[in-house]
Protein backbone atom coordinates (compact mmCIF):
# COMPACT_ATOMS: atom_id res chain seq x y z
CA UNK A 1 0.00 0.00 0.00
CA UNK A 2 2.74 2.54 0.86
CA UNK A 3 5.15 1.64 -1.60
CA UNK A 4 1.95 2.44 -4.56
CA UNK A 5 1.62 5.78 -2.52
CA UNK A 6 4.97 6.66 -3.47
CA UNK A 7 5.63 5.60 -6.72
CA UNK A 8 2.52 8.13 -7.33
CA UNK A 9 3.92 11.08 -5.68
CA UNK A 10 8.09 10.44 -6.46
CA UNK A 11 7.20 9.33 -9.57
CA UNK A 12 8.25 12.73 -11.80
CA UNK A 13 5.14 14.40 -13.45
CA UNK A 14 2.67 12.03 -12.50
CA UNK A 15 -0.04 14.22 -11.26
CA UNK A 16 -1.80 14.90 -7.57
CA UNK A 17 -5.10 14.27 -9.32
CA UNK A 18 -6.18 13.17 -12.83
CA UNK A 19 -10.30 12.56 -13.92
CA UNK A 20 -10.98 11.56 -17.46
CA UNK A 21 -14.47 11.07 -18.51
CA UNK A 22 -14.91 11.88 -14.33
CA UNK A 23 -18.91 11.02 -14.05
CA UNK A 24 -20.99 11.87 -10.71
CA UNK A 25 -25.09 10.80 -11.28
CA UNK A 26 -27.59 10.97 -8.64
CA UNK A 27 -30.41 8.84 -9.94
CA UNK A 28 -31.30 10.72 -13.26
CA UNK A 29 -29.42 14.32 -12.56
CA UNK A 30 -25.98 14.56 -13.82
CA UNK A 31 -24.31 16.56 -11.32
CA UNK A 32 -20.88 15.97 -12.96
CA UNK A 33 -21.08 15.37 -17.01
CA UNK A 34 -17.68 13.18 -18.28
CA UNK A 35 -14.86 16.19 -16.97
CA UNK A 36 -11.15 15.68 -17.67
CA UNK A 37 -8.71 17.73 -15.80
CA UNK A 38 -5.14 16.92 -13.88
CA UNK A 39 -4.01 18.46 -11.20
CA UNK A 40 0.00 18.92 -10.71
CA UNK A 41 2.04 18.92 -7.73
CA UNK A 42 2.47 21.99 -5.64
CA UNK A 43 -0.44 23.76 -8.37
CA UNK A 44 -3.10 25.79 -6.64
CA UNK A 45 -6.00 24.84 -8.88
CA UNK A 46 -9.57 25.86 -8.95
CA UNK A 47 -13.26 25.34 -10.16
CA UNK A 48 -14.68 28.68 -11.04
CA UNK A 49 -18.85 28.33 -11.16
CA UNK A 50 -22.24 29.08 -10.52
CA UNK A 51 -23.72 27.52 -7.60
CA UNK A 52 -25.18 23.58 -8.52
CA UNK A 53 -22.42 23.64 -11.73
CA UNK A 54 -21.03 20.64 -9.63
CA UNK A 55 -17.80 21.78 -8.28
CA UNK A 56 -18.72 20.54 -4.60
CA UNK A 57 -19.57 17.24 -5.88
CA UNK A 58 -16.10 16.74 -7.76
CA UNK A 59 -14.30 17.78 -4.82
CA UNK A 60 -16.69 15.44 -2.81
CA UNK A 61 -15.44 12.29 -5.81
CA UNK A 62 -11.65 13.45 -4.78
CA UNK A 63 -12.18 13.75 -1.73
CA UNK A 64 -13.55 9.87 -1.56
CA UNK A 65 -16.48 10.60 -0.10
CA UNK A 66 -18.77 10.48 -2.63
CA UNK A 67 -18.28 7.43 -5.20
CA UNK A 68 -17.65 7.52 -8.86
CA UNK A 69 -20.76 7.15 -11.32
CA UNK A 70 -18.04 6.77 -14.41
CA UNK A 71 -14.88 7.37 -15.57
CA UNK A 72 -11.54 7.25 -13.95
CA UNK A 73 -9.97 9.34 -11.29
CA UNK A 74 -6.90 8.90 -9.19
CA UNK A 75 -5.72 10.99 -6.62
CA UNK A 76 -2.39 10.89 -5.24
CA UNK A 77 -2.18 8.03 -7.79
CA UNK A 78 -4.55 5.92 -6.06
CA UNK A 79 -7.87 5.13 -7.05
CA UNK A 80 -10.84 6.04 -4.45
CA UNK A 81 -13.11 3.49 -4.81
CA UNK A 82 -10.28 0.91 -3.64
CA UNK A 83 -7.75 3.00 -1.23
CA UNK A 84 -10.17 5.50 0.33
CA UNK A 85 -8.69 5.15 3.94
CA UNK A 86 -4.96 5.94 2.18
CA UNK A 87 -6.05 8.84 0.00
CA UNK A 88 -8.00 10.87 2.98
CA UNK A 89 -5.04 10.59 5.32
CA UNK A 90 -2.98 12.40 2.99
CA UNK A 91 -5.61 15.22 2.92
CA UNK A 92 -6.48 18.41 4.17
CA UNK A 93 -10.69 19.03 3.90
CA UNK A 94 -12.55 22.15 4.28
CA UNK A 95 -15.96 21.31 2.98
CA UNK A 96 -18.35 23.95 2.59
CA UNK A 97 -20.46 24.38 5.65
CA UNK A 98 -18.12 24.46 8.81
CA UNK A 99 -18.12 20.57 10.65
CA UNK A 100 -16.50 21.86 13.69
CA UNK A 101 -17.54 19.71 16.80
CA UNK A 102 -19.61 22.53 19.00
CA UNK A 103 -19.08 19.88 21.97
CA UNK A 104 -15.41 20.32 22.23
CA UNK A 105 -12.94 23.14 22.70
CA UNK A 106 -11.26 24.97 20.02
CA UNK A 107 -8.00 23.39 20.71
CA UNK A 108 -9.62 19.78 21.58
CA UNK A 109 -11.63 20.02 17.50
CA UNK A 110 -7.88 20.01 16.75
CA UNK A 111 -6.63 17.21 18.74
CA UNK A 112 -8.84 14.67 18.34
CA UNK A 113 -9.50 15.56 14.62
CA UNK A 114 -5.72 14.50 14.42
CA UNK A 115 -6.15 10.83 16.60
CA UNK A 116 -8.89 10.74 13.76
CA UNK A 117 -6.38 10.14 11.56
CA UNK A 118 -4.33 7.54 14.25
CA UNK A 119 -1.42 10.29 15.11
CA UNK A 120 -0.17 9.54 18.33
CA UNK A 121 -2.07 12.25 21.29
CA UNK A 122 1.28 14.44 22.04
CA UNK A 123 2.09 14.94 18.78
CA UNK A 124 -1.39 15.68 18.06
CA UNK A 125 -1.10 18.28 21.35
CA UNK A 126 1.64 19.68 19.92
CA UNK A 127 0.60 20.45 16.22
CA UNK A 128 -2.67 22.07 17.80
CA UNK A 129 -0.85 24.35 19.42
CA UNK A 130 1.24 25.53 16.14
CA UNK A 131 -1.83 25.74 13.71
CA UNK A 132 -3.59 27.47 16.17
CA UNK A 133 -0.54 29.65 16.31
CA UNK A 134 -1.37 30.02 12.39
CA UNK A 135 -4.87 30.91 12.10
CA UNK A 136 -4.26 33.33 15.05
CA UNK A 137 -6.46 31.52 17.68
CA UNK A 138 -4.18 30.36 20.26
CA UNK A 139 -6.14 32.95 22.37
CA UNK A 140 -9.16 30.79 21.53
CA UNK A 141 -7.94 27.53 22.57
CA UNK A 142 -9.98 27.30 25.45
CA UNK A 143 -13.07 28.70 23.80
CA UNK A 144 -15.92 26.59 23.08
CA UNK A 145 -16.55 27.03 19.54
CA UNK A 146 -19.91 28.14 18.92
CA UNK A 147 -19.19 31.48 20.08
CA UNK A 148 -16.33 32.22 17.75
CA UNK A 149 -17.25 34.45 14.52
CA UNK A 150 -17.47 33.26 11.15
CA UNK A 151 -14.06 34.28 10.16
CA UNK A 152 -12.65 32.29 13.47
CA UNK A 153 -14.72 29.45 12.63
CA UNK A 154 -13.49 29.06 8.76
CA UNK A 155 -9.88 29.71 10.13
CA UNK A 156 -10.44 26.39 12.79
CA UNK A 157 -11.72 24.63 9.59
CA UNK A 158 -8.30 25.57 8.06
CA UNK A 159 -6.30 24.32 11.16
CA UNK A 160 -8.00 21.40 11.51
CA UNK A 161 -7.98 20.29 7.89
CA UNK A 162 -4.12 20.98 8.05
CA UNK A 163 -3.46 18.69 10.92
CA UNK A 164 -2.18 15.88 9.16
CA UNK A 165 0.00 17.52 7.39
CA UNK A 166 -1.51 16.94 3.86
CA UNK A 167 0.19 16.76 0.58
CA UNK A 168 -3.01 17.94 -1.08
CA UNK A 169 -5.95 20.61 0.20
CA UNK A 170 -9.48 20.32 -0.81
CA UNK A 171 -10.97 24.03 0.10
CA UNK A 172 -15.04 24.20 -0.66
CA UNK A 173 -15.80 27.92 -0.94
CA UNK A 174 -13.57 29.04 1.38
CA UNK A 175 -14.16 32.52 2.05
CA UNK A 176 -18.48 32.58 1.27
CA UNK A 177 -20.16 34.72 3.33
CA UNK A 178 -17.35 35.98 5.55
CA UNK A 179 -16.47 39.90 5.34
CA UNK A 180 -13.97 41.19 3.46
CA UNK A 181 -11.66 41.74 6.27
CA UNK A 182 -11.78 37.57 7.05
CA UNK A 183 -11.44 36.96 3.37
CA UNK A 184 -8.27 38.74 3.11
CA UNK A 185 -6.84 36.86 6.05
CA UNK A 186 -7.61 33.57 5.39
CA UNK A 187 -6.35 34.35 1.71
CA UNK A 188 -3.13 35.37 3.67
CA UNK A 189 -2.73 32.03 4.95
CA UNK A 190 -3.45 29.72 2.40
CA UNK A 191 -1.20 31.97 0.05
CA UNK A 192 1.62 30.95 2.85
CA UNK A 193 0.58 27.17 2.45
CA UNK A 194 0.78 28.13 -1.07
CA UNK A 195 4.46 29.61 -0.87
CA UNK A 196 5.64 26.26 1.44
CA UNK A 197 4.37 23.74 -1.54
CA UNK A 198 1.22 22.60 -0.59
CA UNK A 199 -0.95 21.87 -3.52
CA UNK A 200 -4.52 23.94 -3.11
CA UNK A 201 -7.74 22.79 -5.32
CA UNK A 202 -10.59 25.34 -3.85
CA UNK A 203 -13.97 25.29 -5.51
CA UNK A 204 -15.45 29.27 -5.38
CA UNK A 205 -17.98 31.58 -7.31
CA UNK A 206 -15.73 34.20 -6.61
CA UNK A 207 -13.46 35.76 -9.55
CA UNK A 208 -11.77 38.09 -7.41
CA UNK A 209 -10.57 34.66 -4.82
CA UNK A 210 -9.74 33.00 -7.93
CA UNK A 211 -7.21 35.86 -9.36
CA UNK A 212 -5.71 35.79 -6.01
CA UNK A 213 -5.21 32.11 -5.24
CA UNK A 214 -5.22 29.90 -8.62
CA UNK A 215 -2.44 29.15 -10.74
CA UNK A 216 -4.87 27.52 -12.93
CA UNK A 217 -8.70 27.08 -13.13
CA UNK A 218 -11.63 25.29 -15.29
CA UNK A 219 -15.02 27.08 -15.55
CA UNK A 220 -17.85 24.30 -14.44
CA UNK A 221 -21.15 24.91 -15.70
CA UNK A 222 -23.97 22.72 -16.00
CA UNK A 223 -21.72 19.50 -14.63
CA UNK A 224 -19.54 20.15 -17.58
CA UNK A 225 -15.93 22.35 -17.55
CA UNK A 226 -16.32 25.27 -20.30
CA UNK A 227 -13.14 26.19 -19.99
CA UNK A 228 -9.51 25.73 -18.50
CA UNK A 229 -6.39 28.01 -18.16
CA UNK A 230 -4.27 30.48 -16.13
CA UNK A 231 -7.10 33.59 -14.97
CA UNK A 232 -4.62 35.65 -17.16
CA UNK A 233 -5.02 32.72 -20.18
CA UNK A 234 -8.94 33.13 -19.52
CA UNK A 235 -8.93 36.51 -19.89
CA UNK A 236 -7.12 37.35 -22.81
CA UNK A 237 -8.85 34.37 -24.72
CA UNK A 238 -12.16 35.07 -24.01
CA UNK A 239 -12.36 38.71 -23.14
CA UNK A 240 -11.20 41.79 -24.21
CA UNK A 241 -8.38 44.33 -22.54
CA UNK A 242 -10.55 46.82 -20.76
CA UNK A 243 -14.74 46.62 -20.25
CA UNK A 244 -16.81 50.13 -20.09
CA UNK A 245 -20.17 49.54 -18.16
CA UNK A 246 -22.75 52.12 -18.69
CA UNK A 247 -25.68 52.09 -16.63
CA UNK A 248 -28.73 54.36 -18.03
CA UNK A 249 -31.92 55.82 -15.68
CA UNK A 250 -34.05 53.76 -15.34
CA UNK A 251 -36.14 52.94 -18.42
CA UNK A 252 -33.72 54.32 -21.01
CA UNK A 253 -31.91 51.09 -21.58
CA UNK A 254 -34.69 49.88 -23.24
CA UNK A 255 -34.63 52.34 -26.01
CA UNK A 256 -31.25 52.18 -26.84
CA UNK A 257 -31.29 49.61 -29.87
CA UNK A 258 -28.67 49.83 -31.90
CA UNK A 259 -27.50 52.70 -30.58
CA UNK A 260 -24.54 51.28 -29.38
CA UNK A 261 -23.79 49.30 -32.54
CA UNK A 262 -20.35 49.21 -33.49
CA UNK A 263 -18.72 50.77 -30.51
CA UNK A 264 -16.93 47.47 -29.38
CA UNK A 265 -16.03 44.06 -30.10
CA UNK A 266 -18.65 43.14 -28.16
CA UNK A 267 -21.90 44.15 -26.13
CA UNK A 268 -23.63 42.42 -23.41
CA UNK A 269 -27.18 43.38 -22.03
CA UNK A 270 -27.34 42.99 -18.32
CA UNK A 271 -30.54 44.34 -16.55
CA UNK A 272 -28.70 47.25 -14.80
CA UNK A 273 -26.14 47.84 -17.42
CA UNK A 274 -24.65 47.36 -20.50
CA UNK A 275 -20.80 46.00 -20.58
CA UNK A 276 -18.80 47.20 -23.80
CA UNK A 277 -15.94 45.27 -24.74
CA UNK A 278 -12.64 47.11 -26.03
CA UNK A 279 -9.32 47.00 -25.99
CA UNK A 280 -9.50 50.84 -24.89
CA UNK A 281 -12.46 51.51 -22.65
CA UNK A 282 -11.48 54.80 -22.71
CA UNK A 283 -11.84 55.15 -26.06
CA UNK A 284 -15.25 53.93 -25.75
CA UNK A 285 -16.88 56.22 -23.49
CA UNK A 286 -15.67 59.18 -25.51
CA UNK A 287 -16.98 57.59 -28.18
CA UNK A 288 -20.58 56.99 -26.34
CA UNK A 289 -20.94 60.88 -25.41
CA UNK A 290 -20.02 61.31 -29.07
CA UNK A 291 -23.02 59.63 -30.09
CA UNK A 292 -25.27 62.33 -27.42
CA UNK A 293 -25.46 59.34 -25.40
CA UNK A 294 -25.65 60.25 -21.59
CA UNK A 295 -25.63 57.27 -19.33
CA UNK A 296 -25.63 57.78 -15.03
CA UNK A 297 -22.88 56.46 -14.88
CA UNK A 298 -19.79 55.04 -16.57
CA UNK A 299 -17.00 52.89 -15.11
CA UNK A 300 -13.62 51.75 -17.32
CA UNK A 301 -12.18 48.58 -15.68
CA UNK A 302 -9.80 45.62 -16.63
CA UNK A 303 -11.39 42.60 -17.29
CA UNK A 304 -12.17 39.46 -15.15
CA UNK A 305 -13.02 36.75 -14.60
CA UNK A 306 -16.38 37.30 -14.25
CA UNK A 307 -16.61 38.85 -18.01
CA UNK A 308 -15.18 35.25 -19.15
CA UNK A 309 -17.84 33.94 -17.57
CA UNK A 310 -20.21 36.06 -18.94
CA UNK A 311 -19.10 35.21 -22.27
CA UNK A 312 -19.14 31.86 -22.11
CA UNK A 313 -22.45 30.80 -20.30
CA UNK A 314 -24.47 34.51 -20.97
CA UNK A 315 -25.07 34.50 -17.47
CA UNK A 316 -23.40 36.19 -14.38
CA UNK A 317 -21.63 33.76 -11.44
CA UNK A 318 -23.72 34.86 -8.48
CA UNK A 319 -27.16 34.61 -9.53
CA UNK B 1 -33.10 -17.66 8.98
CA UNK B 2 -29.55 -19.37 9.19
CA UNK B 3 -28.29 -17.45 6.33
CA UNK B 4 -28.88 -14.30 7.50
CA UNK B 5 -27.25 -14.29 10.91
CA UNK B 6 -24.14 -16.14 8.84
CA UNK B 7 -24.21 -12.79 6.29
CA UNK B 8 -24.78 -10.57 9.08
CA UNK B 9 -21.62 -11.89 10.69
CA UNK B 10 -19.39 -12.08 7.71
CA UNK B 11 -20.27 -8.33 6.99
CA UNK B 12 -19.54 -7.21 10.53
CA UNK B 13 -16.99 -9.71 12.27
CA UNK B 14 -13.78 -8.71 10.23
CA UNK B 15 -14.98 -4.57 11.12
CA UNK B 16 -15.37 -5.38 14.29
CA UNK B 17 -11.70 -6.84 14.52
CA UNK B 18 -10.00 -4.67 12.56
CA UNK B 19 -11.66 -1.76 12.55
CA UNK B 20 -11.76 -1.82 16.55
CA UNK B 21 -8.80 0.55 17.39
CA UNK B 22 -10.01 3.24 14.75
CA UNK B 23 -13.59 3.31 16.47
CA UNK B 24 -12.12 3.69 19.26
CA UNK B 25 -10.92 7.26 18.56
CA UNK B 26 -14.27 8.11 18.13
CA UNK B 27 -14.97 6.40 21.66
CA UNK B 28 -11.78 9.10 22.63
CA UNK B 29 -14.00 11.92 21.10
CA UNK B 30 -17.10 10.95 23.00
CA UNK B 31 -14.90 10.96 26.53
CA UNK B 32 -13.58 14.20 26.15
CA UNK B 33 -17.25 15.67 25.51
CA UNK B 34 -18.25 13.97 29.16
CA UNK B 35 -15.43 15.12 30.81
CA UNK B 36 -16.87 18.15 31.12
CA UNK B 37 -20.55 17.40 30.96
CA UNK B 38 -20.25 14.62 33.80
CA UNK B 39 -23.22 15.10 35.57
CA UNK B 40 -25.16 14.38 32.61
CA UNK B 41 -24.04 10.51 33.09
CA UNK B 42 -25.75 10.16 36.52
CA UNK B 43 -29.14 10.44 35.90
CA UNK B 44 -29.21 7.02 34.11
CA UNK B 45 -27.68 6.04 37.38
CA UNK B 46 -29.99 7.19 39.92
CA UNK B 47 -32.99 6.03 37.85
CA UNK B 48 -33.29 2.64 38.54
CA UNK B 49 -32.31 3.19 41.88
CA UNK B 50 -35.21 5.37 42.53
CA UNK B 51 -37.79 2.62 40.69
CA UNK B 52 -35.92 0.34 42.95
CA UNK B 53 -37.16 1.96 45.77
CA UNK B 54 -40.14 3.19 45.45
CA UNK B 55 -41.59 0.17 43.33
CA UNK B 56 -39.10 -2.68 44.25
CA UNK B 57 -38.99 -2.12 48.15
CA UNK B 58 -42.27 0.35 48.59
CA UNK B 59 -44.61 -1.84 46.65
CA UNK B 60 -42.88 -5.06 47.68
CA UNK B 61 -44.23 -4.76 51.20
CA UNK B 62 -47.72 -5.20 49.73
CA UNK B 63 -47.18 -8.28 47.15
CA UNK B 64 -45.02 -10.46 49.39
CA UNK B 65 -43.00 -13.16 47.22
CA UNK B 66 -43.63 -13.93 43.88
CA UNK B 67 -42.73 -17.18 41.14
CA UNK B 68 -39.08 -16.64 40.30
CA UNK B 69 -37.24 -18.35 37.53
CA UNK B 70 -37.97 -22.09 37.78
CA UNK B 71 -40.91 -21.82 39.85
CA UNK B 72 -39.19 -21.01 43.72
CA UNK B 73 -41.08 -18.03 45.16
CA UNK B 74 -38.54 -14.96 45.70
CA UNK B 75 -39.31 -11.35 47.06
CA UNK B 76 -40.77 -9.09 45.13
CA UNK B 77 -37.53 -7.06 45.32
CA UNK B 78 -35.18 -9.82 43.73
CA UNK B 79 -38.11 -9.73 41.24
CA UNK B 80 -38.05 -6.76 40.24
CA UNK B 81 -34.49 -5.15 40.44
CA UNK B 82 -33.21 -7.69 37.50
CA UNK B 83 -35.77 -6.16 35.60
CA UNK B 84 -34.51 -3.14 35.90
CA UNK B 85 -30.92 -3.16 35.51
CA UNK B 86 -32.14 -5.19 32.17
CA UNK B 87 -34.75 -1.61 31.57
CA UNK B 88 -31.84 0.74 32.67
CA UNK B 89 -29.45 -0.97 30.01
CA UNK B 90 -31.97 -0.65 27.49
CA UNK B 91 -32.84 2.79 28.33
CA UNK B 92 -29.23 4.08 28.75
CA UNK B 93 -28.05 2.54 24.68
CA UNK B 94 -31.39 4.05 23.32
CA UNK B 95 -31.04 7.45 24.86
CA UNK B 96 -27.24 7.66 23.10
CA UNK B 97 -28.30 6.06 20.31
CA UNK B 98 -31.29 8.11 19.34
CA UNK B 99 -30.85 11.83 20.54
CA UNK B 100 -27.21 11.85 20.87
CA UNK B 101 -26.59 10.23 17.59
CA UNK B 102 -28.97 12.49 15.60
CA UNK B 103 -27.42 15.46 16.69
CA UNK B 104 -24.07 14.28 15.27
CA UNK B 105 -25.51 12.66 12.43
CA UNK B 106 -27.73 15.64 10.98
CA UNK B 107 -27.59 18.74 12.85
CA UNK B 108 -23.66 18.97 13.94
CA UNK B 109 -22.35 17.31 10.56
CA UNK B 110 -19.98 15.26 13.26
CA UNK B 111 -19.57 12.37 11.12
CA UNK B 112 -19.40 14.55 7.50
CA UNK B 113 -16.03 15.47 8.91
CA UNK B 114 -15.04 11.94 10.81
CA UNK B 115 -14.92 10.22 6.96
CA UNK B 116 -12.77 12.84 5.76
CA UNK B 117 -10.10 11.27 7.76
CA UNK B 118 -9.23 7.53 7.21
CA UNK B 119 -11.55 6.37 9.60
CA UNK B 120 -14.65 4.62 7.81
CA UNK B 121 -18.10 4.28 7.91
CA UNK B 122 -18.37 0.88 10.27
CA UNK B 123 -15.90 2.76 12.54
CA UNK B 124 -18.28 5.26 13.18
CA UNK B 125 -21.34 2.50 14.00
CA UNK B 126 -18.81 0.77 16.09
CA UNK B 127 -17.27 3.53 17.92
CA UNK B 128 -21.01 5.29 18.85
CA UNK B 129 -22.02 1.98 19.83
CA UNK B 130 -18.89 1.30 21.78
CA UNK B 131 -19.46 4.01 23.55
CA UNK B 132 -23.05 3.83 24.34
CA UNK B 133 -22.08 0.37 25.73
CA UNK B 134 -19.51 1.48 27.91
CA UNK B 135 -22.02 3.96 29.30
CA UNK B 136 -24.50 1.37 30.10
CA UNK B 137 -21.89 -1.08 31.54
CA UNK B 138 -20.69 1.58 34.18
CA UNK B 139 -24.69 2.48 34.86
CA UNK B 140 -24.49 -1.95 35.10
CA UNK B 141 -21.74 -1.84 37.59
CA UNK B 142 -23.03 0.52 39.65
CA UNK B 143 -26.35 -0.79 40.25
CA UNK B 144 -24.89 -4.29 40.40
CA UNK B 145 -23.28 -3.04 43.89
CA UNK B 146 -26.24 -0.93 45.00
CA UNK B 147 -28.29 -3.85 45.08
CA UNK B 148 -25.69 -6.07 47.22
CA UNK B 149 -26.67 -4.15 50.78
CA UNK B 150 -29.93 -4.69 50.13
CA UNK B 151 -29.34 -8.78 50.24
CA UNK B 152 -30.24 -9.18 46.86
CA UNK B 153 -26.85 -11.15 45.46
CA UNK B 154 -26.55 -14.91 46.87
CA UNK B 155 -24.63 -16.24 43.94
CA UNK B 156 -21.56 -15.55 41.90
CA UNK B 157 -23.96 -15.99 38.94
CA UNK B 158 -25.38 -12.52 39.44
CA UNK B 159 -21.81 -11.36 38.18
CA UNK B 160 -22.74 -12.13 34.67
CA UNK B 161 -25.81 -9.71 34.97
CA UNK B 162 -23.07 -7.56 33.89
CA UNK B 163 -21.75 -8.57 30.72
CA UNK B 164 -25.94 -9.66 30.09
CA UNK B 165 -26.50 -6.00 30.56
CA UNK B 166 -24.29 -4.92 27.95
CA UNK B 167 -25.76 -7.55 25.13
CA UNK B 168 -28.90 -5.61 26.20
CA UNK B 169 -27.15 -2.34 25.57
CA UNK B 170 -25.91 -3.81 22.31
CA UNK B 171 -28.81 -5.46 21.14
CA UNK B 172 -31.13 -2.04 22.05
CA UNK B 173 -28.71 0.45 21.09
CA UNK B 174 -27.56 -1.35 17.81
CA UNK B 175 -31.59 -0.99 16.79
CA UNK B 176 -32.03 2.02 17.99
CA UNK B 177 -29.09 3.35 15.89
CA UNK B 178 -30.60 2.06 12.74
CA UNK B 179 -33.93 3.79 13.33
CA UNK B 180 -32.56 6.91 14.01
CA UNK B 181 -30.95 7.54 10.44
CA UNK B 182 -34.35 6.93 9.43
CA UNK B 183 -35.60 9.84 11.56
CA UNK B 184 -36.08 13.41 10.10
CA UNK B 185 -36.97 15.87 12.74
CA UNK B 186 -36.89 15.39 16.81
CA UNK B 187 -40.62 14.84 16.26
CA UNK B 188 -40.03 11.26 14.79
CA UNK B 189 -38.79 10.51 18.50
CA UNK B 190 -41.71 10.29 20.01
CA UNK B 191 -42.24 7.11 18.05
CA UNK B 192 -39.48 5.25 20.06
CA UNK B 193 -40.84 6.71 23.16
CA UNK B 194 -44.18 5.57 22.48
CA UNK B 195 -42.20 1.65 21.99
CA UNK B 196 -40.05 2.27 25.04
CA UNK B 197 -42.68 2.65 27.73
CA UNK B 198 -45.18 -0.63 26.79
CA UNK B 199 -42.21 -2.68 26.91
CA UNK B 200 -40.89 -1.24 29.89
CA UNK B 201 -44.17 -2.07 32.12
CA UNK B 202 -44.93 -5.01 30.08
CA UNK B 203 -42.06 -7.18 29.72
CA UNK B 204 -42.38 -9.45 32.80
CA UNK B 205 -40.76 -5.94 34.45
CA UNK B 206 -42.92 -5.47 37.12
CA UNK B 207 -45.43 -8.98 37.28
CA UNK B 208 -44.45 -12.47 36.66
CA UNK B 209 -44.96 -13.64 32.43
CA UNK B 210 -47.72 -16.18 34.44
CA UNK B 211 -50.22 -13.37 34.65
CA UNK B 212 -51.04 -12.94 31.37
CA UNK B 213 -53.45 -14.44 29.21
CA UNK B 214 -51.78 -16.57 26.66
CA UNK B 215 -51.75 -14.84 23.49
CA UNK B 216 -50.51 -11.95 25.50
CA UNK B 217 -47.90 -14.28 27.14
CA UNK B 218 -46.63 -15.24 23.51
CA UNK B 219 -46.79 -12.00 22.26
CA UNK B 220 -44.77 -10.24 25.16
CA UNK B 221 -41.78 -13.06 24.85
CA UNK B 222 -41.43 -12.62 21.13
CA UNK B 223 -40.53 -8.89 22.13
CA UNK B 224 -36.81 -8.36 23.34
CA UNK B 225 -36.55 -6.71 26.28
CA UNK B 226 -38.41 -9.66 27.96
CA UNK B 227 -35.44 -12.09 26.80
CA UNK B 228 -33.10 -9.32 28.74
CA UNK B 229 -35.29 -9.24 31.68
CA UNK B 230 -35.05 -12.67 32.16
CA UNK B 231 -31.71 -13.42 31.16
CA UNK B 232 -30.64 -11.45 33.58
CA UNK B 233 -32.95 -12.22 36.65
CA UNK B 234 -32.40 -15.46 36.15
CA UNK B 235 -28.53 -14.89 36.41
CA UNK B 236 -29.19 -12.73 39.62
CA UNK B 237 -31.42 -15.21 41.05
CA UNK B 238 -28.55 -17.98 40.07
CA UNK B 239 -31.49 -20.36 37.86
CA UNK B 240 -29.63 -21.77 35.10
CA UNK B 241 -31.49 -22.99 32.07
CA UNK B 242 -31.28 -23.83 28.17
CA UNK B 243 -33.63 -21.21 27.93
CA UNK B 244 -31.18 -18.19 28.76
CA UNK B 245 -28.90 -19.48 25.17
CA UNK B 246 -32.21 -18.84 23.34
CA UNK B 247 -31.95 -15.22 25.37
CA UNK B 248 -28.44 -14.75 24.02
CA UNK B 249 -29.30 -15.69 20.71
CA UNK B 250 -31.83 -13.36 19.94
CA UNK B 251 -30.42 -10.28 21.48
CA UNK B 252 -27.15 -11.30 19.61
CA UNK B 253 -28.65 -10.88 16.41
CA UNK B 254 -30.95 -8.66 17.00
CA UNK B 255 -27.40 -6.22 17.56
CA UNK B 256 -25.80 -7.61 14.62
CA UNK B 257 -29.15 -6.72 12.46
CA UNK B 258 -29.19 -3.29 13.87
CA UNK B 259 -25.31 -2.39 13.79
CA UNK B 260 -25.26 -3.75 9.49
CA UNK B 261 -28.91 -1.78 9.07
CA UNK B 262 -26.74 1.45 10.73
CA UNK B 263 -23.55 0.82 8.50
CA UNK B 264 -25.52 0.96 5.03
CA UNK B 265 -27.49 3.56 6.10
CA UNK B 266 -24.37 5.55 7.27
CA UNK B 267 -22.75 4.76 3.68
CA UNK B 268 -26.18 5.77 2.16
CA UNK B 269 -26.50 9.13 4.02
CA UNK B 270 -23.36 10.06 4.24
CA UNK B 271 -21.04 9.20 1.19
CA UNK B 272 -23.44 9.78 -1.49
Amino acid sequence: MSDDTAVALDGAGLPLIHARGLTKRFGAFIAVDAVDFDVQKGESFGFLGPNGAGKTTAMRMIGGVSPVSEGTLRVLGLDPATHGPQIRARLGVVPQQDSLDTELTVRENLVIYGRYFGLPRDECKRRADELLEFVQLSERANDQVDPLSGGMKRRLTIARSLINEPDLMLLDEPTTGLDPQARHLLWDRLYRLKQKGTTLVLTTHYMDEAEQLCDRLVVMDKAKIVAEGSPRALIAQHSTKEVTELRFPVGIQETLDGKLDGLAERIEWLPDRVLLYANDGEAVSVAVHERGLRPETTMVRRSTLEDVFLRLTGRTLIE
Amino acid sequence: MSGLPAAVLGRVAPQLAFGSRRAGRLIERNIYVYRRSWIIIFSGFFEPIFYLLGIGIGLGRLVGDVAGPGGAPISYTLFVAPALLASAAMNGAILEATFNFFFKLRWQKTFDAILSTPMAVADVAIGELGWALIRGGLYAIAFTIVIVPFGLVTTPLALLAIPAALLIGFAFGALAMAATTFMRTWQDFDLIQMIILPLFLFSGTFFPLETYPEPLRILVQLTPLYHGVDLIRSLIVGVLSPVLLVHVAYLTVMGLIGLVVVSRRLDKLLRT
